[in-house]
């Protein structure tokens, strides 16, 4: 089936080391996010696992087999690109049965798995059309048409709803989240959007600069961050940071409060509100605290504050605290 | 900006450049038709007047008439498959990330830049002559008697020169529509199970379709006229063995000196790359659209 498992796995283009050396298991069926911010290695990992660049030292095994010198081809995996690079010159019917006719497999045979991916991703009108004639959301669902037919031991998925407008990203998060269920697969997603992450994933691995920074269930990473690299990554809006005495009193360097454990009404904390975002379901305010500086706040429902209201505030959760080295206590 | 007063600006000033491209063409063509049915030989030019369709009479009952016709098609059919087929493996090789790929281009690219006749004398003197030429030095090495290239295999020489020369265009075409593919395509291709043949067959040929076309329509205009590579080495010979219709009209004009055979021959060359290009069009057309 579709068990990964990288050792020491590093990768240098030239001079720079891009991957210092990533130890990670991905599990039989589970969905993965590798999610940091741009430039953090990720897409490179999942080129790695692909076969599509070499590693410079370690291993990775698929299925317990070392799989780290084996071509792309030879490793059972599928990918869907950003750019969904589907063949311009080619049905969405022959793109789909590409990989099978590839694989020598036999033209009734190749119809029948086409149909069925055709069916299951909503295609069976278009494809006799070529990708061209196709909006975003359709080229997408016949890149992942074209990966699925293929039955391979593992998904991977670099962004590829990046180029979906917002709407269509719900809709296609909650269609690959669906196709998870059903096939039971094991899927490696790429993402630089920790809501993707957190809405899709059974484990995310957060990255930043190559390095794995925490490996978790989204609401692990969520309650138990780590460190301030994850602390501030996970979660919408970001967790407000504050050092200094209001931290000494914790007896930490730095303490994190999200905003929506921020409380508005009776409290310690009296600030001026700078900007207020109403949103109907939630208010986002952002105000500026005495002797603390800028919070955001997440308030439920509707708030009556304003620009150059003052109001107070009062911590209402999980205060995360930090030492010295950024590493939670 | 389409408002009605904007689109007569516009017919306005095109129409000068057109009625002088309209003159351009037109004048000429009128002329050659007019002398094509003229008796006007600059032998006797006392002797001028209609002759109905005499000269082209004398043209398709010239026996190096259907000579000339198959060489020029055998010379724009060969040359089409040299270059086309060598300038997709040159430009294959070139696109590969290597040191000096600069320097290498512009070497790959330096023949196109040769003028016809110096590039033909090049081939002939420097690398097809019996006694100074390259392949005979090579032959001599290996023991065998040299080849006599214009004598033995004048249409072969002269397409060899020819494909020389238009190598180096097919190439640069072809090389900057392989560098048009997205990588993510080949990527997806090699993930998809496909090895380098299949990449080529069903990837990277579909996607330069259009830039072969393209190749293939521009130098079939420009090779229906070939002229200066055949004059400067073969001269149409041994007999007629490499004429080809443009040297058989330059024949009547300036050897026989009959301009009203030569005009025919010049309407029949251009009834000719009518034809090519009708089915050329035909065939190769749609691959231009979208």
């Amino acid at each position: 089936m579709g068990k990964i498992e990288l050792t020491k796995v590093r990768k240098s283009f030239g001079e720079v080391d891009v991957i210092p050396g990533i130890d990670l298991i991905i599990e039989d069926g589970e969905f993965v996010v590798f999610v940091g911010p741009s430039g953090c290695g990720k897409s490179t990992l999942l080129r790695l696992i692909a076969g599509l660049e070499d590693t410079t030292s370690g291993t990775i095994e698929i299925d317990g087999k070392d799989a780290t010198n084996l071509p792309p081809a030879k490793r059972g995996l599928a990918m869907v690109f950003q750019s969904y690079a589907l063949y311009p010159h080619m049905t969405v019917r022959k793109n789909i049965a590409f990989p099978l006719k590839m694989a020598g497999m036999d033209q009734a045979e190749q119809d029948k798995r086409v149909e069925r991916a055709a069916k299951v991703l909503n295609l069976s009108n278009y494809l006799d059309r070529r990708p061209g004639q196709l909006s975003g959301g359709q080229r997408q669902r016949v890149a992942i048409g074209r990966a699925i037919v293929r039955e391979p031991a593992a998904f991977l998925f670099d962004e590829p709803l990046s180029n979906l407008d917002a709407a269509l990203r719900v809709g296609m998060r909650q269609e690959i989240s669906e196709l998870h269920q059903s096939l039971k697969t094991t899927m490696i997603y790429v993402t630089h959007d920790q809501v993707e992450a957190m809405t899709m994933a059974d484990k995310i691995v957060v990255l930043n600069a190559g390095r794995i920074e925490q490996v978790g269930a989204p609401l692990e990473l969520y309650n138990f961050p780590r460190n301030l690299f994850v602390a501030g990554f996970i979660g919408s809006p970001r967790m407000n940071f504050i050092e200094g005495a209001e931290a000494a009193k914790h007896n930490a360097q730095t303490i994190g409060i999200r905003p929506e454990h921020i409380a508005v009404g009776d409290g310690p904390w009296e600030g001026v509100v700078g900007l207020s975002e109403h949103l109907g379901s939630d208010s986002f305010l952002k105000v500026a605290v005495d002797g603390i500086g800028t919070l955001t706040v997440r308030a439920p429902g509707e708030v009556h504050a304003h620009h150059g209201d003052r109001i107070r505030l009062a911590p209402a959760g999980k205060i995360h605290r930090f030492d010295a080295n950024g590493l939670a206590l | 900006m389409s408002t009605h007063s904007s689109r007569l600006a516009a017919r306005l000033m095109v129409a000068p450049s057109v009625a002088l491209l309209l003159v351009w063409m037109i004048v000429p063509l009128a002329m050659t038709l007019y002398y094509s049915f003229r008796l006007y030989r600059l032998i006797s030019p006392d002797r001028t007047g209609w002759t109905g369709f005499t000269n082209y009479v004398w043209f398709f009952q010239s026996p190096d008439f259907w000579l000339a016709m198959g060489n020029t098609l055998v010379l724009v059919g060969g040359v089409l498959v040299i270059t086309v087929t060598l300038g997709i493996l040159i430009a294959l090789l070139i696109d590969q990330p290597i040191k000096g790929q600069g320097v290498l281009r512009i070497l790959v690219i330096a023949p196109f830049f040769v003028m016809p006749p110096v590039a033909a004398s090049i081939l002939e003197n420097l690398f097809m002559h019996p006694q100074n030429g390259l392949f005979a030095a090579v032959s001599m090495a290996l023991g065998y008697e040299p080849i006599l290239f214009l004598q033995d295999y004048p249409m072969s020489s002269v397409i060899g020169i020819v494909s020389w020369e238009w190598l180096p265009f097919a190439t640069l075409i072809l090389l900057t529509s392989l560098q048009s593919l997205s990588s993510e395509q080949l990527e997806a291709a090699e993930m998809d199970g496909a090895g380098a043949f299949s990449r080529l067959r069903y990837i990277i040929l579909p996607h330069m379709t259009r830039a072969i076309t393209v190749v293939i329509l521009i130098q079939t205009i420009f090779l229906l006229g070939i002229f200066g590579e055949i004059f400067t080495t073969t001269q149409g010979g041994p007999g007629s063995a490499s004429t080809t219709l443009p040297y058989m009209i330059f024949k009547q004009a300036i050897a026989a000196k009959d301009i009203g055979r030569a005009a025919a021959g010049g309407i029949i060359a251009v009834i000719l790359a009518n034809i090519v290009a009708y089915f050329l069009m035909r065939g190769l057309g749609r691959n231009l659209d979208n």
